[in-house]
């Protein structure tokens, strides 16, 4: 079913009767050509994209959950390319103009939303930093401005620009940034795969790899064993965990990082902001809330939730930048798990098994990048060669000295 | 969370910076280990969801490292000990 404005009238006369379940749940065939483990936005648009646009079918998609139920329905919706460095800018901007054309693509309203992003300037250091950084992103064809402290006074007149510790003094903006609908993502991705023949198999968590001869044969699971030529692995987050079914150490340590919704409030915020002095950042979700985060919580876990100290931290920064919130309650908090890498800068490669790909390593960065990896992935996956945007993401930089750290922070994973 | 430290008791984990995996004690040979072995002790890591042994420095507080047992799925912490202790047990020097 092809949705469209004549459909919602169509349904609106006759009872809202036609409207059929988004995707089918298949049981699982004996064999598959592909087989993606992992069902959130990374996953399930590699499956997307492998059948739509690299022509590959008898794809499965395995899930331990349900579709969406991971990091792709925890994150702060943003998206952007601001980045520095000719391994990541590139690929970000190739995202970021999928996301552009995405919700046309897959006919699904992802409420894809370019309201600008801003980073905040509190130094000279800073400002010179930021003009390369917007001259690079320029440079690889996206858009940069840089804005003077007027300008932004304009935007958000009651920030805190006087603050004694971070006054603000300018910002670098991207105007093509911006917010989309998470978890549409996950289902427009899940559609689309789906009304291509995908299977998404939900409820069925792998339990082990059958590798025979240096090559995988199919994968062990809680629904049975099933059998494939290629596996892809996109489970960011449990990265470990899953390749050590086939004897592999990652460069990679999961991290929890929280994220905050406050009460709906009148619209106070148009964009995206980013005080990255004061480890904070935040939008405003369409239903008013004021989403937030900062940084990780420093220490390895899968426990999906933080603790108090990192919540401190981030109100203290909000109340540094904008203290009108001062009075604001807080709705929600919860965490997710982030596959931080050695370099901050994620993977996307084939490993020492013949036929097993790995996808991940996405640090607190893989929601904006989810079509470009799904896209980059399926082409590693149906041609075997790495998309052009994508080759720097590589298992050996490490060993090669070929990382690509934004930050500069070597191999500290909690400090990307 | 609250650390137990083998000297100072109690005492909270903001006071503490994570360094990772305790396996970082065991650094390979810079005279005869090889490029693999350093890349494998710098950039791999095991990542284990459940017990994990891992660094703290107690930044805040006597400046001292910590090895502290730590169970990465529920943030129990079941056994401090000093880093230093550690490292003798396991036949270093200092």
């Amino acid at each position: 079913m092809r949705y469209s404005g004549f459909r919602v009238i169509a349904e609106a006369l006759t009872g809202h009767k036609g409207w059929k379940p988004v995707w089918r749940d298949p049981t699982p065939k004996a064999e598959y050509d592909y087989i993606i483990i992992g069902g959130g936005g990374h996953g399930l648009a590699t499956a997307y994209y492998l059948a739509k646009e690299f022509r590959q079918s008898r794809i499965a998609v395995l899930e331990k959950g349900y579709l969406g139920g991971g990091n792709v329905g925890r994150n702060t919706t943003i998206i952007r390319s601001n980045y520095l460095l000719d391994g990541n800018e590139p690929f970000y901007e190739f995202s970021l103009k999928l996301w552009e054309g995405l919700e046309q693509d897959f006919n699904y309203n992802a409420m894809v939303s370019q309201r600008g992003i801003i980073n905040l300037i509190h130094t000279d250091a800073q400002r010179d930093a930021f003009t390369r950084r917007g001259n690079a992103m320029i440079l690889h064809g996206a858009d940069a401005r840089l804005l003077s402290r007027d300008e932004v006074r304009q935007m958000y007149p009651w920030l805190n620009f006087d603050n004694a510790r971070f006054p603000i003094k300018g910002a670098l903006m991207q105007p093509r940034g911006g917010t989309v609908r998470h978890d549409a993502v996950a289902w427009g991705y899940a559609r689309g795969a789906d009304q291509r023949g995908v299977d998404l198999i939900q409820n069925c968590e792998v339990t082990g790899m059958r590798i025979e001869n240096g090559r995988i044969k199919g994968v062990e699971t809680t629904r049975g064993y099933i059998g494939a030529k290629k596996v892809g692995v996109a489970v960011a987050g449990s990265s470990s965990k899953v390749m050590a079914h086939a004897g592999m150490r990652l460069p990679i340590e999961s991290h929890v990082l929280q994220a905050f919704v406050s009460e709906g409030l009148k619209p106070l915020i148009d964009g995206v902001m980013t005080f990255g002095a004061g480890h904070f950042y935040v939008s405003q979700s369409d239903k008013g809330g004021l989403v937030f985060g900062g940084d990780i919580d420093g220490y390895n876990s899968y426990a999906q939730r933080g603790n108090l100290p990192v919540i401190e931290d981030v109100a203290e920064g909000g109340m540094a930048l904008m203290p009108a919130i001062g009075r604001v309650r807080l709705l929600r908090t919860w965490g997710g798990i982030m596959d931080m890498s050695m370099d901050g800068s994620p993977i996307i490669d084939k490993t020492h098994v013949e036929g097993l790909y790995f996808n991940g390593g996405w640090c607190y960065g893989g929601f904006k990048a989810t079509p470009a990896s799904g896209w980059c992935f399926a082409h590693l996956l149906a041609k075997d060669e790495s998309h052009s945007t994508a080759r720097a993401y590589r298992f050996d930089r490490f060993l090669k000295g070929l990382m690509i750290d934004e930050k500069g922070q070597g191999a500290t994973p909690n400090l990307h | 969370m609250i650390i137990h430290h083998p000297i100072l008791g109690p005492r909270d984990a903001q006071e503490f910076v994570y360094l990772g995996d305790a396996s970082l004690i065991d650094r390979p040979d810079g005279m005869t280990a090889g490029v693999e072995a350093f890349h494998d002790y710098l950039y791999q890591r095991t990542n284990p969801a459940g017990e994990h042994q891992e660094l703290w420095y107690h930044e805040q507080g006597d400046r001292s490292w910590l090895v502290v047992t730590r169970n990465t799925v529920t943030h129990e912490i079941t056994k401090v000990e000093l880093a230093r202790d550690v490292a003798r047990a396991r036949g270093r020097t200092k």
